[in-house]
């Protein structure tokens, strides 16, 4: 038996509640893992926490499902909606389903992983993050990402990093279309290395060498009348 | 060179020296024009109506001697800590990189001393401004550049931007000449190139998805933070009512005459409607939902004087923000800086190349030594000034009319000038009791 495991039901305890449970732990608290049951699809759940506890969710999650998660571990074992992982910092968030629109949407650092599928615009702004997709990606995945690596083991949607920036794309499976001035580029010895530890991280058991890598061809960074048919 | 204008010459109205110079510029250059500033066309403004003033049935208040209070409390619909302002007159967003860090901390230090708000802006929030405001609003932007929960829970309050009015519906751009090494890394982004941010949030769209956007932001907040809702002024009756139903708890709304650090001249002068009527439409909209003065409503956009602070709260705003006037007091467009202005091939008083980063003035700029000729101290100390003025003008003209508290003034108070004004504000045309488009003939 875990003594540090609390179970919240949230048939019977708000959202409310819980976050606040979460965000009132100090550093030290013997609380380190926590059990929700019945989510119900609630929004907002686990998000903005800041410290190194783990939150596993015991069914599917709403939108916005540990948003700018700092340090915490999340793992839902079960769907997600809209935005899971938003601007997230830090830390470790696990869908074991799929997860809807936007996810990792803008986050800076720490690690996604969604065993599922991502629906649209999977790692839109990114600005650090890890994404791993274990399926497949919608359209505008990737789009005006900054910085990061966004993992497709499956395959990726229309318009796959539209207008991305320095953000390094991965992707195992077909690509429907690249989005503007993003292109295929060679993948290196260090980019063989860096999949090598994501995948570590993201425990999967893949061949860096079966995934093809896409960036920015950086033609856009500055304005230039001479490239305004491809905006 | 000014030309003579001689009998015979006959300027063309529709291709007057300004369009033939642009037409010339775009031949050229192949570029749409980019520049900084609001709105430069003739609008209905605030300058279109004026104030009855105490009559036989209005007794006034005696000016410097009978109390009239100026304070404001914004953000009281769900937050726990709701804000109060000494002044209702705040400070407006403008991101650090349209600005220089001098030019933020001025901004800090001035509405600080006067008891008012400043806002961050696109690129987050530096330690410099949260240092010198003592209440500070942090824009939530599309971009998200340097969005991150730490700084979301040191604000005092949160905007949720969706436009701003001299671009609804046209996200931003920083170009990279201003994209100094702090900037780049505050925005994750390489320096030197054109930054565009993002006309709509990357995981949101749509009045339902705000709602639960919202209900995040308080969440990580604990529901501490008011929510302002900032929208470009354009469907403003509608946008008003749907940010409500979202559940904010304030509204800012930003009219065409709303500046910006760049944005393309055609986008300034063509798209989004005035002050005047969105913040009619934004007033309306919050009284048929029962929410006036319960959701407060913050206006902007041309706001120059402590007459315009009064009219736009006669017609139902509950404080202003101002963001060019601001520069303006910090010493932007000042004759000192003639000399410079006319190497730029431009004048004080026309100077709104912002974009450019080569402000003279050291307020647009990211470039060191001319950020370094803005002194924080000396520009905090110039706006509280002329905040301070704006508030006894205010007070002045509240007291003209009998109220002994500057959101007492009522649409009662004001009369239209013009029909275009009078139809727009909803106010009767001076010496009648006409409102084109609510009543019958004169």
């Amino acid at each position: 038996m875990n003594n540090n495991l609390k179970t919240v039901d949230l048939s019977k305890t708000s959202v409310r509640k819980l976050n606040q449970t979460l965000h009132n732990l100090s550093a030290q608290t013997k609380h380190t893992h926590w059990r929700i049951l019945e989510p119900r699809g609630a929004h907002a759940i686990a998000c903005g926490l800041n410290l190194p506890v783990t939150v596993e969710i015991a069914g599917h999650a709403g939108y916005y499902c540990a948003g700018m998660n700092q340090l915490a571990t999340v793992i839902i074992d079960g769907n997600t909606g809209v935005g899971v992982a938003e601007n997230m910092m830090s830390g470790f968030v696990h869908v074991k389903g799929n997860a809807s629109q936007s996810a990792g949407a803008t986050g800076h650092g720490g690690l996604l992983v969604i065993d599922g599928d991502a629906s649209a615009r999977c790692g839109i702004s990114m600005k650090g993050v890890d994404i791993v997709v274990k399926g497949s990606v919608g359209h505008m995945s990737a789009f005006m990402a900054q910085a990061g690596n966004l993992v497709v083991c499956g395959d990726a949607g229309d318009a796959l990093g539209d207008s991305i920036y320095e953000a390094r794309i991965f992707v195992r499976g077909k690509v429907k279309d690249l989005g503007s001035d993003c292109t295929e580029k060679e993948m290196r010895a260090e980019h063989l290395e860096l999949l090598e530890k994501l995948f570590e991280r993201a425990k999967i058991k893949l061949k860096p060498g079966e995934f093809r890598r896409y960036g920015s061809a950086r033609q856009l960074y500055n304005f230039h009348v001479d490239h305004a048919a491809k905006y | 060179m000014s030309t003579e204008i001689k009998p015979g010459m006959r300027e063309s109205a529709s291709f007057d020296r300004n369009v033939i110079n642009e037409i010339q510029r775009a031949a050229e250059t192949g570029i749409y024009h980019i520049r900084g500033w609001g709105a430069k066309r003739h609008l209905p403004h605030f300058d279109d109506l004026v104030f009855l003033g105490a009559s036989m049935s209005r007794y006034p208040l005696e000016g410097y001697r009978e109390r009239c209070a100026t304070d404001v409390h914004l953000g009281t619909r769900f937050a726990k800590k709701s804000i109060h302002l000494k002044i209702p007159i705040t400070i407006a967003g403008m991101s650090f990189g349209a600005l220089s860090a001098q030019a933020k901390e001025a901004l800090g230090r001035g509405a600080s001393e006067t008891g008012t708000s400043t806002t961050s802006g696109d690129g987050g929030m530096t330690v410099e401004e949260r240092h010198h405001s003592k209440t500070l609003v942090y824009q939530y932007l599309p971009s998200r550049y340097g969005m991150n929960p730490d700084d979301l829970r040191k604000a005092d309050a949160i905007e949720i931007v969706l436009g701003q009015g001299a671009k609804p519906g046209g996200g931003g751009m920083l170009l990279g000449r201003k994209i100094s090494d702090r900037v780049a890394a505050m925005r994750t982004l390489p320096k030197g190139i054109d930054q565009r941010s993002a006309c709509r949030h990357p995981d949101w769209t749509g009045p339902d998805d705000l709602t639960i956007k919202i209900e995040e932001l308080r969440e990580i907040t604990d529901w501490q933070k008011p929510i302002y809702v900032k929208v470009g002024a354009s469907r403003t009756y509608y946008d008003t009512a749907l940010a409500v139903k979202a559940g904010a708890d304030v509204i800012v709304v930003d009219g065409m005459q709303g500046g910006t650090g760049a944005t393309q001249d055609v986008f300034i002068e063509h798209v989004g409607i005035p002050t005047l009527p969105a913040l009619r439409q934004a007033v309306e909209a919050l009284q048929e939902l029962g929410m006036h003065r319960k959701v407060q409503l913050i206006i902007s956009g041309g706001i120059r004087s402590g007459a315009d602070v009064a009219k736009a709260l006669a017609m139902g705003a509950d404080a202003v923000s101002i963001g060019t006037a601001a520069l303006i007091a910090l010493g932007c467009n000042s004759p000192k800086w003639q000399q410079e202005y006319e190497k730029l091939g431009t004048a004080a008083g026309f100077y709104d190349d912002y974009q450019d980063g080569k402000d003279p003035a050291g307020i647009t700029t990211q470039d060191e030594e001319l950020a370094a000729r803005l002194d924080p101290v000396e520009g905090g100390r110039k706006l509280a000034n002329y905040l301070r003025v704006l508030a006894m003008e205010t007070q002045t003209i509240a007291r003209a009319c009998g109220k002994s508290h500057v959101l007492n003034l009522e649409p009662e108070d004001l009369v239209a000038l013009t029909i275009e004004a009078a139809a727009m504000a909803k106010i009767p045309l001076a010496g009648t009791s006409w409102i084109p488009g609510v009543n019958g003939g004169l």
